[in-house]
């Protein structure tokens, strides 16, 4: 298993007040209610959490990005990246992962990433992710090219990774007429590529298509399962066996020396008012072009306010269904057991608190987890087979079937032949 | 509707028919009516009700013709098309496959918003091609005090609304809860606006610098409460466009012909029928 510790990283300091009178705590709620005292002292908590969470076991520190909005005070995951590069040594930095339709120029993307794979020994996972649809008018980014330029972009990183420059490269998104970036990835044939995702069936079957592990952000138990009926049945018509070491999950799950305590902090999961990013606008996370069209009329009624949000549920119905997993290591073990044994993931992240809940508790709960919780599952998931990417030393991709390794472990070329992208 | 299909609709002012025509690769769809000479009205952003009053009132003196832009109203998407110019070159191509539109200096047109920002460009492209011009609420110009409303922040409901000045007349024409089918189209034809007006939105920073050219006689008109394009960019199109004068609809929004069709209708065919022999 491969077990990752992840937190928004919300930005709690501000007026909920002001954001209960504006109607939404994203997108238009004013940065006049951001507080950068605040800001400062909640960045350097939340890299202490990451440097604990090292310390007591985890495999693995996720991060991903969200613009104007409190419920994600990061970004642009590339600064933690590489801060965490530098002051860890062993976890993994699995980035899910930089939205690259927000991308302006995917070549600074690669060179960033590559630098972040150098600075960290080549410890770095690099996910990838369309952006919500709060974030592409947040970036001024046009919606209705959204996965055009998601796949344009992913394809030119791979080759601005895998090929030696200079090349030309001439797409409908993208146009650059020298690609030959000086730093290059230190994992060949490239660092791993792993690809969140909520609802898009696309995502899906792109991901599958490309070998690439899927990570399931906390959907629902059975949602979870007809994700990984429609992957492995993809996989098979590609060509391989999907299997645990292509599915990841990222459970929200709160632990602490008592049950009360445990279920006090994990209602803080709700605690944007809404769905998990906040108070918004519907027609803010749907803009026309961004999602599926074979979903188009559910979208439409969503966004005039006739459908209730898919996503949200109240915290009971969520505590039920497993969505959020709160209580003591010893009574959230069985819970996720049943998580790992039902949808069968290796890669397992822990959203461990959000909201209000104090520094304090999330250590307590990063130690608990640590201590108590990460060792059970471990022994879980050796009984279960559930072999993450790294064990299983499964492929890359479909197109680099081979396992991802620091160049200078990797005999015997220091500058490897390129493989063609297909 | 597959290429070349032909639909008839009867109405008080005659028959409506409808034809595919392929241009640059898609079928694009036109709607026409009416005897006399021809007039090619082009939509807004949101696309257009298949009868309006306002048509059936030019239908009366004019050979009408409303095209479907490429992409809108269920038209066949254009996946290339990147920028409004390309629409006004689509439109001007569209001219030449029509027998009543080919003569050239023969033909008017009526630009409704969205519709009068490709007008604008089709008479940048071809200063010489129309007989009159007539601008209606006309996207393009970027304002130096307002702004152009942006639909990407609102629901299409709110955005359409923001268009009347009088509620009464969007209820009217649309219900006021429009249905799931009416709230599809108008997702769609953002999408399309999305594709060809996203950056920037709804103006065109060269086409002020090119508009001194174009020698048609032009009547700007602008509803007096439009709240989706500011009356300013009334006041700078009249002022760039050599030959035009600005009139200002009392009580109207953004989409004065749905609001004040037969004001419109009258103003538009006063002044396209100056000069007529």
């Amino acid at each position: 298993m491969h077990l990752m510790y992840f937190t928004e990283q919300p930005m709690s300091a501000y007026p909920e007040d002001e954001g209960r009178a504006f109607g939404a705590t994203a997108l238009m709620f004013s940065n006049r209610y951001f507080d950068p005292a605040a800001g400062s002292r909640l960045y350097n908590e939340y890299l202490e959490h990451y440097r604990l969470a090292e310390a007591v076991g985890f495999d693995g520190i996720m991060l991903n990005e969200h613009h104007n909005a409190p419920f994600c005070m990061q970004a642009k995951c590339n600064i933690f990246a590489s801060i965490l590069a530098a002051t860890t040594k062993r976890v993994k930095i699995v980035l899910l992962g930089n939205p690259l339709p927000l991308a302006e120029n995917p070549v600074r993307l690669a060179e960033e990433l590559a630098m972040i794979d150098m600075v960290s020994r080549g410890r770095l996972v690099s996910g990838f992710v369309r952006g919500g649809g709060q974030e592409q008018l947040a970036t001024g980014v046009n919606p209705a090219f959204n996965r055009e330029r998601f796949e344009e972009a992913h394809e030119l990183i791979v080759k601005a990774w895998t090929q030696p420059g200079p090349f030309r490269w001439e797409g409908t998104h993208y146009q650059h007429r020298v690609v030959n970036p000086w730093a290059v990835p230190l994992q060949k044939p490239h660092p791993r590529v792993w690809i969140p995702g909520v609802l898009s069936k696309e995502t899906i079957v792109w991901a599958a298509k490309k070998r690439y592990p899927y990570i399931a952000l906390s959907t629902a138990i059975e949602a979870t399962k007809k994700i990984w009926e429609l992957y492995d049945q993809v996989a098979a018509e590609t060509g391989y066996a999907g299997g645990p070491e292509y599915r990841g999950y990222l459970q929200r799950c709160h632990v602490a020396e008592t049950e009360e305590k445990a279920m006090e902090n994990a209602r803080q999961f709700m605690w944007m008012q809404g769905e998990f990013t906040g108070l918004a606008h519907p027609v803010w996370s749907t803009p026309s072009g961004y999602f599926s069209p074979s979903i188009r009329s559910a979208f439409v009624e969503y966004a005039v306010g006739r459908r209730s949000n898919p996503r949200g549920s109240a915290f009971e119905d969520q505590i039920k269904s497993q969505m959020i997993v709160a209580g003591t290591p010893k009574t959230v073990i069985p819970k996720l057991r049943r998580l790992l044994e039902e949808t069968r993931p290796s890669i397992l992240g822990f959203w461990a608190a959000d909201g209000f809940v104090s520094s304090a508790d999330t250590k307590t709960c990063i130690r608990l987890l640590g201590e108590e919780v990460l060792p059970a599952l471990r022994e879980i998931g050796k009984e279960l087979g559930l072999w993450s990417p790294f064990e299983a030393n499964s492929p890359v991709s479909m197109a680099f079937p081979e396992s991802a390794t620091p160049a200078h472990e990797r005999a015997p070329a220091r500058h490897p032949t390129p493989l063609q992208v297909s | 509707m597959t290429e070349g299909a032909i639909a008839t609709v009867s109405t008080i002012a005659g028959s409506w028919v409808s034809e595919t025509i392929p241009i640059a690769g898609v079928a694009v769809r036109v709607t026409r009516a009416g005897v006399g000479p021809p007039l090619l009205v082009l939509h807004h952003d949101i696309g257009t009700l298949e009868r309006l009053p306002f048509y059936e009132a030019l239908a009366r003196r004019f050979t009408v013709l409303v095209p479907s832009h490429p992409g809108y109203d269920g038209s066949q998407r254009p996946d290339w098309m990147r920028n409004v110019r390309d629409v006004a070159a689509v439109h001007q191509w569209l001219l030449g496959e029509i027998a009543v539109t080919r003569d050239a200096g023969a033909v008017s047109v009526v630009g409704l918003g969205f519709g009068g920002w490709i007008a604008a460009e089709m008479a940048t492209q071809a200063p010489r091609a129309f007989r009159r011009l007539v601008l209606v609420g006309a996207m393009g110009f970027k304002p130096d005090r307002g702004e152009i409303a942006d639909q990407a922040l609102v629901s299409y409901i709110d955005y359409v609304r923001l268009g009347f000045a009088d509620q009464r007349a969007f209820d009217r024409l649309f219900g006021a809860e429009p249905a799931t089918s009416q709230l599809e189209h108008w997702d769609l034809n953002r999408e399309m606006t999305f594709r060809i007006a996203w950056k920037p939105y709804m103006y065109n920073p060269t086409l002020p610098h090119l508009l001194g050219g174009v020698a048609t006689p032009t009547v700007v008109v602008w509803g007096r409460d439009d709240r989706i394009v500011p009356l300013e960019c009334g006041e700078r199109f009249a002022k760039a466009l050599p030959r035009a004068r600005l009139e200002v609809v009392e009580g109207a929004g953004h989409f004065v012909e749905m609001e004040k069709p037969d004001e419109l209708a009258q103003l538009v065919t006063d002044f396209v029928s100056q000069g007529e022999a």
